[in-house]
C-alpha cells in the first residue's frame, strides 16, 4: 500500500529529490547536509524527508540549510533555524522533552513490563500445579467421549 | 445485465452472511444439528455470489463499461490488458470487494476442509466468520459500493494512477488482503474456542496452519509493496515507516509471534490465553490498520479514502470486534488452564522470550504510529514520527531476535540445560563474530551497522543450518543424509524460515550501510566514474507507449573490460491522468545493483543523472522469498495434512 503513500506527492512535481545544482562544493559540508536532510520531514509531502522529496518546498529548506551549514552554524543551530520557521512538524523524531517523553519510554517501559509479566509467568509455570479432581461437567464430557 | 447481476450477487452474499453470523450460533448453543449443519453451505453459497460479484466487476472493467462510476474514474481504454483487471482493486471500493471476497473464501475453506474439526467449533468458527464478512459486507454496500452507475456515462475513462500500473504493485494487495483477512480466521478460531471455554493442543494445531498461510501471504505481500518503492520511487529506499507500511507491518509481527505461540499450544498445553490473545490482536490490528489507510486520519493533507462517515463506520467496525472479542476473552480467560510444566530455560521459554519481543515491537510501532494523531488531539502539537525515530526503536528489538534464535530454536522442551545446548554453537558465534570483525575492519566509515547486521544474519543462517544437522543425530554421513531427509517438513520449515530472516537482516544492513550514491549533471556523449563502473549517457530519447509518453534515456555501464549493457531509466508522463512517474533502471546482480535515474533536463543543458551502487540489495526480497518457503515448507508438514484430510487417511497409519 505505499502507493497510497506518495501518490499525491508526485502529482504535484516532476521527480527528483536532491538535485545538482543544490550540492554544495565542501564534501564534508555537503554530506552533514545530507544527513541533516535525512532527519527533517518535507512540510506538505507525506512522510518524505526533505532529502527525498520533489516538491518545491523542500527543496527551499535544503537550500537554506545548507545556506545556514555554510554561514557556520552548527547542526544544531541549523536545524534550530529550521524549527523556528516551519514548526517542530519537521522534525522526523520529535524533540524529547514533555509528554514526548511518553513516545520515547514507550519501548523501554513496555519492554520491562512484558518481560516482568513473562517472568512471574515462567517460574509459576515451573511448578507444576496439583491434579484437580475431575468436575461433574469434566466427567460427563468424558462418558460422551467414551461413548463416542 | 452482467454487472447488475453482481450487483444483486453482492447483495445477496450479505444476507447470506448474516444467516451464516447467526444460525449456526444458535445451533452450537442449543445442539441443534441442522442449524449447525448450515454453517458449511452458508459459506460455501457466500463464497460463490461474491465470486460472481468481484467477476461482473472485473468484466466491467476488461470491457471498460463506463457507466460504470468506478470504471470511469480508474480506467481507460487505452491501458494495457493486465492493468485493466488489476485496476479493479487498485481503488478503495474494489479491493475492498476483493477483502470481502477473500474473508468468504476463508470461511467456505473451512468448510471444504475442516471436516475433522468437531461440529460445534466449526459452526461457532463459521459463524464468526460469517460475522466479519458481514460487517465488511455493509461497510462496502452502505459507504462505497462499487456497483453504482453514472447516469451519464462518459467516453473515457479517467485512467487508473499510473504508480499502480506496474506489476510488482499489481499483485501486492491481493497477497495483503490474504494475509490481513487470513488472520480474521484464526479471530474466528479464538472467539469460537472463548465461547466454547476450552483450547487445547489439537485447537492449536487447527489454527495454526491458517496462521502459517496468513503470515505467508503477508510476507509476500509486503515484499512486494517494499520491492516496488525500492524501483518505482526514484531513490532506491526500501522501507519508509509510513503509517500505511506500519499499518501492514503491526500484523505481521503479531502473526509472527502467533505463529510461534500456538506451536506451545500444541505441543506443550500451554501460553493458552496468551494465543488467544494474540489472534484477537493480529486480527485487531490488521482492522486497525484498514481503518488507518482508509480513513485518512493520519494521512495528514492527503488521503485515498478520506470520508468521515467511512472513517467512522471502520472505527465502529474495529471498536465491535476487538471490544467484543476482548470482553469475551476477559470473561473467560480464566478458564484457560495450562497444563505443560517447563523450567524458564527451555524451549518454551525461548518461544516466549520470542513472543516478548515481537509483539513490543510492534507496540512500540504502534505508538510511534499514533503519536501524532495523539499529540494533535490532546496537546494541539503537530508533530512527525520518522524513520529516526522507528530506526532507533525497533532495531534492537530485531537485535535480540536474531541473537537468541539459534540457541532458543535448539534447545529441547521442558527443561534445558544452557551449558549442554550451547555446546555445538560456540564456534559458529565465533565465526559469526570474525565475519563482523572482518567487515568491520575493511569497511570505511565506522558504522556499526553492517558488521552488526552481517554477524547477526551468519549467526541466524549457520544456526539454523546446525539445528538441522543436529537434528540428524549420529552416524555416517549417509545415515545422517538419510535422517535429514526423512525429518518432518515442519523442522525445514522451521530452518528454511529463520535463514530467510537471516537473509532479510544480512540485506538490510549491507543496503542500508553501503549504498554509494551519485548526483550530476550529464551531457549527452559524458562518461563518468561511479565506484567501479564507468557509467556514459549515450542518449536521451522521447518514446512513446500505450498510454503514457516517455523520456528515456540511454546509459552504458561497464566495469572494468566487462560490458553490462544499456539500461534505460525513463520519466513518464500519463497524460489522461496527468501525473509523471519515474521508472528506475536497475542491472540487477547477486552482490549489487546499479540504479540509475534519469532527472531533469538543465538550464544550460544536459541533465540530471543519478547513478547508486546498492549493494545486497536483493537479498532483501530474498530472504522474505526464502522465509515464505519456509511457512509453505511447513505447512505442507504431515500432521497438517493428516488433520485437514483425516477423513480420507486410512484409520491406521502404515510404518514408513
Amino acid at each position: 500500500m505505499r502507493w497510497l503513500a506518495v501518490l499525491l506527492v508526485l502529482m504535484a512535481e516532476p521527480v527528483s529529490a536532491v538535485e545538482p545544482d543544490e550540492i554544495l562544493q565542501d564534501p564534508a559540508l555537503e554530506e552533514r547536509a545530507r544527513e541533516l536532510s535525512k532527519e527533517l520531514r518535507c512540510p506538505v509531502c507525506r512522510n518524505e524527508s526533505i532529502d527525498e522529496s520533489s516538491a518545491s518546498i523542500a527543496k527551499d529548506i535544503r537550500v537554506l540549510l545548507r545556506e545556514r551549514l555554510v554561514a557556520g552554524d552548527t547542526d544544531e543551530q541549523a536545524v534550530q533555524f529550521l524549527v523556528d520557521r516551519y514548526g517542530e512538524f519537521v522534525l522526523f523524531s520529535p524533540p524529547a522533552q514533555g509528554a514526548n517523553l511518553i513516545l520515547y519510554f514507550a519501548a523501554p517501559v513496555l519492554l520491562v513490563l512484558s518481560g516482568a509479566t513473562a517472568a512471574v509467568y515462567l517460574r509459576r509455570r515451573a511448578k507444576p500445579s496439583p491434579a484437580e479432581p475431575l468436575s461433574e461437567a469434566e466427567k460427563a464430557r468424558v462418558a460422551e467421549l467414551l461413548k463416542e | 445485465m452482467i454487472v447488475e447481476l453482481g450487483h444483486f450477487c453482492l447483495v445477496l452474499a450479505f444476507a447470506i452472511a448474516c444467516v451464516q453470523m447467526v444460525v449456526p450460533l444458535v445451533g452450537a448453543a442449543r445442539n441443534w444439528r441442522g442449524w449447525m449443519a448450515l454453517g458449511d453451505p452458508a459459506a460455501t453459497l457466500q463464497v460463490l455470489l461474491l465470486g460472481y460479484a468481484f467477476a461482473a466487476l472485473t468484466w466491467a472493467f476488461v470491457t471498460s463499461d463506463f457507466s460504470l462510476r468506478l470504471v470511469t474514474l480508474n480506467s481507460h481504454t487505452a491501458k494495457p490488458m493486465l492493468y485493466k483487471v488489476t485496476g479493479v482493486w487498485g481503488n478503495h471500493e474494489g479491493s475492498m470487494l476483493l477483502w470481502c471476497l477473500i474473508i468468504a473464501l476463508y470461511g467456505a475453506m473451512v468448510a471444504w476442509f475442516g471436516g475433522n474439526l468437531p461440529p460445534r467449533l466449526r459452526a461457532r468458527v463459521l459463524a464468526v466468520q460469517g460475522s466479519v464478512g458481514a460487517a465488511s459486507l455493509a461497510f462496502l454496500i452502505f459507504t462505497s459500493n462499487p456497483f453504482l452507475r453514472l447516469e451519464v456515462p462518459p467516453f473515457n475513462g479517467r485512467d487508473l494512477n499510473p504508480l499502480l500500473q506496474d506489476p510488482g504493485l499489481a499483485f501486492h494487495p491481493p497477497f495483503l488482503y490474504l494475509g490481513y483477512v487470513g488472520l480474521s480466521l484464526t479471530f474466528s478460531f479464538a472467539v469460537a474456542a472463548l465461547i466454547e471455554g476450552r483450547v487445547d493442543a489439537a485447537w492449536g494445531r487447527w489454527v495454526r496452519p491458517w496462521t502459517l498461510l496468513a503470515w505467508v501471504c503477508l510476507t509476500i505481500g509486503i515484499a512486494l509493496g517494499s520491492w516496488w518503492a525500492y524501483y518505482e520511487l526514484g531513490w532506491g529506499g526500501f522501507w519508509f515507516w509510513d503509517p500505511v507500511e506500519n499499518a501492514s507491518f503491526m500484523p505481521w509481527l503479531f502473526a509472527a509471534a502467533l505463529l510461534h505461540s500456538a506451536i506451545v499450544v500444541e505441543k506443550r498445553e500451554a501460553l493458552k490465553s496468551w494465543t488467544i490473545l494474540l489472534a484477537i490482536l493480529a486480527f485487531g490490528f490488521s482492522l486497525i490498520g484498514a481503518f488507518i489507510v482508509r480513513s485518512g486520519v493520519l494521512t495528514s493533507v492527503h488521503a485515498f479514502a478520506n470520508d468521515p462517515e467511512r472513517g467512522l463506520y471502520l472505527l465502529i467496525i474495529t471498536g465491535v470486534f476487538m471490544g467484543g472479542a476482548l470482553t469475551l476473552f476477559a470473561a473467560r480467560a480464566e478458564s484457560l488452564e495450562a497444563k505443560g510444566v517447563f523450567q524458564p530455560i527451555s524451549r518454551e521459554g525461548a518461544l516466549i522470550a520470542n513472543n516478548v519481543l515481537l509483539s513490543v515491537s510492534a507496540f512500540v510501532v504502534f505508538v510511534g504510529t499514533i503519536w501524532p494523531l495523539v499529540a494533535e488531539m490532546v496537546w494541539d502539537r503537530k508533530l512527525s514520527v520518522g524513520p529516526p525515530f522507528f530506526d532507533a526503536a525497533f532495531t534492537p528489538f530485531m537485535v535480540a531476535l536474531a541473537a537468541i534464535l539459534p540457541i532458543g530454536a535448539a534447545l529441547p522442551w521442558k527443561r534445558a540445560v544452557l551449558k549442554r545446548s550451547l555446546g555445538p554453537f560456540w564456534g559458529l558465534l565465533a565465526l559469526s563474530v570474525a565475519l563482523g570483525s572482518l567487515i568491520w575492519a575493511v569497511q570505511t566509515g565506522t558504522s556499526a551497522l553492517a558488521p552488526v547486521g552481517a554477524a547477526l544474519a551468519s549467526w541466524v543462517v549457520l544456526g539454523a543450518g546446525a539445528d538441522l544437522w543436529l537434528r540428524a543425530g549420529r552416524g555416517g554421513l549417509t545415515q545422517k543424509l538419510g535422517r535429514l531427509s526423512r525429518l518432518p517438513r515442519a523442522d525445514w520449515g522451521k530452518a528454511v524460515g529463520h535463514m530467510g530472516f537471516g537473509i532479510t537482516v544480512f540485506g538490510v544492513s549491507a543496503l542500508t550501510a553501503w549504498t554509494h550514491e551519485d548526483i550530476r549533471v550529464a551531457h549527452i556523449g559524458d562518461a563518468w566514474q561511479v565506484g567501479r563502473y564507468e557509467v556514459t549517457l549515450n542518449a536521451v530519447e522521447n518514446v512513446e507507449g500505450p498510454n503514457y509518453l516517455s523520456t528515456m534515456a540511454r546509459i552504458r555501464v561497464v566495469q572494468g573490460d566487462r560490458d553490462l549493457g544499456t539500461l534505460t531509466p525513463e520519466k513518464r508522463i500519463y497524460p489522461v491522468a496527468g501525473m509523471p512517474t519515474t521508472e528506475a533502471a536497475i542491472d540487477n546482480g547477486v552482490f549489487r545493483d546499479v540504479y540509475v535515474v534519469i532527472g531533469d533536463p538543465q538550464e544550460n543543458g544536459g541533465w540530471a543523472v543519478r547513478t547508486f551502487i546498492k549493494p545486497f540489495a536483493n537479498w532483501i526480497w530474498a530472504g522474505c522469498i526464502v522465509m515464505s518457503l519456509g511457512g509453505l515448507l511447513s505447512l505442507t508438514d504431515r500432521r497438517f495434512r493428516v488433520a485437514a484430510g483425516a477423513r480420507k487417511a486410512p484409520k491406521g497409519v502404515p510404518a514408513e
